[in-house]
Order: C-alpha cells, then sequence, then structure tokens
C-alpha cells in the first residue's frame, strides 16, 4: 500500500502539483467549461482556443484542488497544445481506461510521447477514489470544446 | 434518568413500566462507574480491522459511527425471531414486533426526557425529519415575507430544505453570523430576531467546527418574538445530549447512525399541540383513520407522521444504541470526548504547518484542519494507507467553507470508542503526509 501511495505521489505529479504550467486565464480563449468534483470539492475552470481546423491553439486553467487534480490539469493542458480536438478527445479515451485499470488497446504511435508521460497518472487505478480526480480535467475540457458549459464528475 | 408520565397502559399493557423502571435502576448505577474505553473498545467489532496493515483508527464518526455487539446482535435476534410487520396483525409475532417498535418510542422518549413517547416520530434519518418540519409546518405556519433563521454552520440538511421552502412560498433566509473561531455571535443573533421571524433553525452542533451552540439561550431569545425554533441535533445529541422539556425548543431532529445505531432511522421530536394542527407529510398506510375515495382522516401523531412500513427493526437497533450509551452515561462519555479532544488538539497544533478550523470556546469533539500546500482529498487517501480514516471534504457545509476561504479540510471526528492511540497514529501519519509533499 505504502509502495501505491509513493508511486501515486511521485516526483513528477508533486512538482506538477506545486507548479502548475499554464495557470491562467487567456484573455483570446474560444471556449471554456467549469469542472466540479464535489466529493472532495475541487473545482476548476478550463479555458481553450480552438482555432482553423479545430485545433488547439492554446490551453490553460485556474482553479483549486488535490495534487492529482492539479497535476492532470497541468499536464493536460501542455499535451492538448498543437492538437486537434478529434485527437485529444482520442487521447481522452486511452487515458480514462489508464486511470480505470482497463485493458488499452494498441494505442496510435503518434500519442506514444504523450502516454509515456501521463502514465504517472495511471497510479489512481489502485484508489477508485481518486480515479475523478485525475480525469476532471480531462472531462472538463471535453465540455469546453463541445460546448457544455459545465461538467461534474459526480 | 427520567421517567415519563404517559397513559402507558393503553399503550403498553404487558408489563412494560415495570421493565422501565427496573432498566432505569441498572442504568442510574451505571453511570457512576470509571469510564473503561477499552472495555467499550471491546465491544465494537470494527475497531479490530486491519486497514492496509495497520489497526484501524477510525476517526470519522461524525460522519457515522460504529456499531457495538450488542445493537448488532439485538438485531439480529429481532430479525431472527421477532420479525412481522408492525401495526397490523392480529398474531404473536406481530404483536411482539409492534410492543419493540414502540418500546423503541418510548427508549427514545426517555433519552430526550419527552413529555410524551406520542412526541417521537421516527423518519428516514436526520434530513427526513428536517423536511417533514419544512414541508408539513412551514407550508401550514409561514406565509410570503416571513423570516427564518439558520446559523453560517449549518449542514446542508438544514439550509435546503428552507430554501425549497422559499422557492415553493417565498419565505426569507436570514443568516446569523459567527466569529473566526467559530462562536455563535448572540448579540449578532439579536439584532435579526423581528417580528417578522417565525422560525430560528439552528444545528446544537456544528459538524465542521465542532462548536456547541448555546441553544437554550437561543430558544430563550426566540421565544421572546414569539418565533418557533428547530434545533438540528445530529451530532449534538452525540456529545451533549438533549433534555426537550429543559430545552423548550419546537422540534429537535436527530439520526440514529451517529448515535451507534443503525443507519435508515432518524427522529423528529416535536411539541405534541403543534405536532397534531401540523398535516401529514407523506401520505399511506398506518397514518390514516378511515379512507374512502371522498375523504380520508388522519391519526394523530406520531402515526399522522409515519406513513407506510416504518424502520421497524432500525428502532430497535437505536433504542439498543440508546440503551448502550445510557449505561455508560452520556456526562461520563463527553468527560471523556472533551480530555481527549484536548490531547487530539494539543499534538495536531505541534505538526508545523497544521492549522485547527473551529476554535470556539465550548467544543464538541470534532477537529477540522488544514495542512499546508496540501489538498485535504491528499491527505485522506495517504493517511488511508496507514489506516487511518477522516473525512475529507467540504462536509455538506459548503457556506461555512465560503465563510473560511476554504475548498476542503479534512475532519477527524471523536467516538466514545477513541483512545489516545487513534490519536498518536493520526499525528505519525500526518508526518508521513508531510514527509511525502516534502
Amino acid at each position: 500500500m505504502e509502495d501505491d501511495i509513493r508511486e501515486l505521489y511521485q516526483e513528477v505529479i508533486l512538482d506538477h502539483g506545486k507548479n502548475p504550467r499554464n495557470f491562467r486565464h487567456p484573455e483570446d480563449a474560444t471556449c471554456e467549461a467549469n469542472g466540479n468534483n464535489p466529493l472532495c470539492g475541487d473545482k476548476l475552470t478550463v479555458f481553450v482556443k480552438v482555432g482553423v481546423d479545430q485545433n488547439i491553439e492554446d490551453a490553460a486553467f485556474e482553479g483549486r484542488g488535490c495534487a492529482i487534480s492539479v497535476a492532470s490539469a497541468s499536464m493536460m493542458t501542455d499535451i492538448v497544445t498543437g492538437k486537434k480536438v478529434a485527437e485529444v478527445d482520442a487521447l481522452f479515451e486511452i487515458f480514462h481506461k489508464m486511470c480505470k485499470g482497463e485493458e488499452v488497446d494498441e494505442t496510435p504511435e503518434k500519442f506514444e510521447d504523450d502516454l509515456d508521460k501521463l502514465v504517472v497518472l495511471s497510479g489512481v487505478k489502485q484508489f477508485p477514489m481518486r480515479v475523478k480526480c485525475a480525469t476532471l480535467a480531462w472531462h472538463t475540457i471535453n465540455a469546453a470544446v463541445h460546448g457544455e458549459k459545465a461538467v461534474s464528475s459526480e | 434518568m427520567r421517567t415519563i408520565k404517559v397513559s402507558l397502559e393503553k399503550r403498553f399493557p404487558n408489563g412494560w413500566i415495570d421493565r422501565m423502571t427496573a432498566l432505569n435502576t441498572v442504568l442510574k448505577s451505571d453511570t457512576e462507574i470509571d469510564y473503561n474505553v477499552s472495555a467499550i473498545r471491546a465491544d465494537f467489532p470494527a475497531l479490530d480491522l486491519k486497514i492496509n496493515g495497520h489497526p484501524l483508527a477510525f476517526l470519522d464518526s461524525g460522519a457515522s459511527a460504529q456499531k457495538p455487539v450488542q445493537v448488532l446482535d439485538r438485531m439480529d435476534h429481532a430479525y431472527r425471531s421477532e420479525y412481522a410487520n408492525v401495526h397490523r396483525g392480529a398474531y404473536t409475532l406481530s404483536q411482539l414486533a409492534t410492543d419493540n417498535y414502540e418500546n423503541a418510542r418510548m427508549t427514545v422518549a426517555n433519552f430526550m426526557n419527552a413529555k410524551t413517547p406520542d412526541e417521537v416520530i421516527f423518519t428516514r434519518n436526520g434530513t427526513a425529519a428536517i423536511n417533514l418540519v419544512a414541508y408539513s409546518y412551514g407550508r401550514t405556519f409561514l406565509r410570503a415575507g416571513d423570516e427564518i433563521i439558520i446559523s453560517h454552520m449549518e449542514h446542508h440538511a438544514n439550509i435546503v430544505p428552507w430554501q425549497l421552502l422559499r422557492d415553493a412560498i417565498g419565505v426569507e433566509i436570514k443568516i446569523a453570523p459567527i466569529d473566526d473561531h467559530g462562536n455563535f455571535l448572540m448579540d449578532e443573533f439579536e439584532k435579526l430576531l423581528c417580528p417578522k421571524t417565525k422560525l430560528v433553525a439552528v444545528t446544537h452542533v456544528s459538524n465542521v467546527l465542532g462548536t456547541i451552540l448555546p441553544i437554550k439561550e437561543i430558544v430563550r431569545q426566540a421565544h421572546n418574538i414569539g418565533a418557533h425554533v428547530l434545533i438540528d441535533g445530529c451530532q449534538g445529541i452525540v456529545h451533549d445530549g438533549v433534555d426537550v422539556q429543559d430545552l423548550d425548543a419546537e422540534f429537535y431532529a436527530f439520526t440514529g447512525h451517529k448515535l451507534y445505531g443503525p443507519s435508515g432511522i432518524g427522529v423528529l421530536w416535536g411539541k405534541l399541540d403543534l405536532l397534531n394542527k401540523m398535516p401529514p407529510y407523506e401520505g399511506g398506510g398506518d397514518m390514516i383513520e378511515n379512507v374512502t375515495f371522498e375523504k380520508t382522516t388522519y391519526r394523530e401523531a406520531p402515526a399522522r407522521f409515519e406513513a407506510g412500513t416504518p424502520p421497524i427493526i432500525e428502532a430497535v437497533g437505536l433504542a439498543t444504541a440508546i440503551d448502550y450509551v445510557t449505561g455508560v452515561g452520556l456526562e461520563n462519555i463527553a468527560n471523556y470526548e472533551t480530555k481527549l479532544l484536548t490531547y487530539a488538539t494539543n499534538h495536531l497544533a505541534e505538526i508545523d504547518g497544521l492549522r485547527i478550523i473551529g476554535r470556539a470556546d465550548n467544543k464538541a469533539p470534532i477537529i477540522s484542519f488544514e495542512l499546508d500546500g496540501v489538498h485535504a482529498h491528499d491527505i485522506g487517501t495517504i493517511i488511508d494507507s496507514k489506516g487511518v480514516a477522516v473525512r475529507a471534504g467540504h462536509h455538506c457545509a459548503q457556506p461555512l467553507m465560503d465563510r473560511y476561504g476554504l475548498v476542503a479540510t479534512a475532519r477527524a471526528s471523536l467516538g466514545m470508542y477513541n483512545n489516545t492511540d487513534d490519536i498518536d497514529q493520526l499525528v505519525d501519519a500526518l508526518n508521513y503526509v508531510k514527509d511525502i509533499f516534502g
């Protein structure tokens, strides 16, 4: 169990949790959504600038939450920038399965680097109650780019 | 132990009064014993659990308490050998189940010093008890423009039912403020009282801060201007007990599962004349006098408010839990818990970066805290790996969290069975959290 804890709270997550990247409110965002995890009180807003051809030109977030949810939002906003909305949808699907400990089919080669980074968050699979923390930012960006205003992970 | 003067002969014709007298005698002598926490712990099977390789340090009794073996065995026996529906059958088992259920009502009435067991309504939980009042009393006695005062430290269960009422009939809700330590501000409360005030609905003990509110003074002030009072006693009855005649509020609501009884049962106590002026909340079997398709008449309290098959075995379990805590002595428990609260507060305060939220002068054994740079949910997960169970989150009191600018806190809430080992285990586990977060 303590190994699982150490695997969940490894250095890279703690670093992203303490010093989140893209923690800002971009003025030129084209869409945004609020994410809410009522169980533990995580609340964040994800801002996205979607350009021509459904290309994500910028992604950022603000809010408060646990180390896992903040680290996840921080890493996500880094990873999705430069991708197309459809690619982010596909990546989320794989990431979601990783977090829940489900079998992941063969992954597209273009996601390999991203998934190598995201794998640090898959430690939540040992903590079912924390899966929502790791996936909250992804649910929220999904809501933002598909025109929903808010999402609750409950 | 108090006695009750009511028409017991009608309700309990089988020598129940003699049994109650005998029980009272036993309980009275039991309250003089010293507090033996080891013996109490031995009664709670869950405390023997190993969680993630560590002994369980259960510090979440404020959310729901563990159950003594006496409650578990009594319920098991009732299900196996005394079970039938109540108030219906003309057969032995049904009579036995009915006696058990009504005797449980008597035990609750005694415990609260109710004038009569008719004032004790069994509900699903504390939330249901408050909703009953908000709906039945609220829509009968309150009008648009009337004011309801609640405090800033209410649980959502004592906020949302009044908001639903506000949305339905247009009453106004006023908030009685608290100070930075979590003390109820009596002066500010008095300023809110005015001729429009018709109901004051406040908690007995804050589930987040542990503050014990001056409910008797609140009732006195409210009555001075003719307002009624509901007390949410879900936390309070466990640590402070209640004498409803002395308190003199109109309603007192609590739940069974925080009082070492089963989940699925709560209690609404109300003044009988008021209850009998209130219309039914739910309709169904057992609450009627006579039903035709044209017109139905309703029974008096408590039956009026207990439509359908009630929580039969839960009532038996709750009564057993009450016998258990009364046997140990509520005052003994409270004295012990206060000592343990002091021990816990002192040891937690030694942790660098830990801040206790709620420093009221008069406190029940509930400690909410923050740890610098660590979210409560992370604390909860990490200390669970060391066998420590605490609540992490907003504790169903979001307006209170907003008052202190918090998103979430961790909360250790003590019960009659906790000991200093539990506190030491919590402190060690919190140091491990700090270790991980650097």
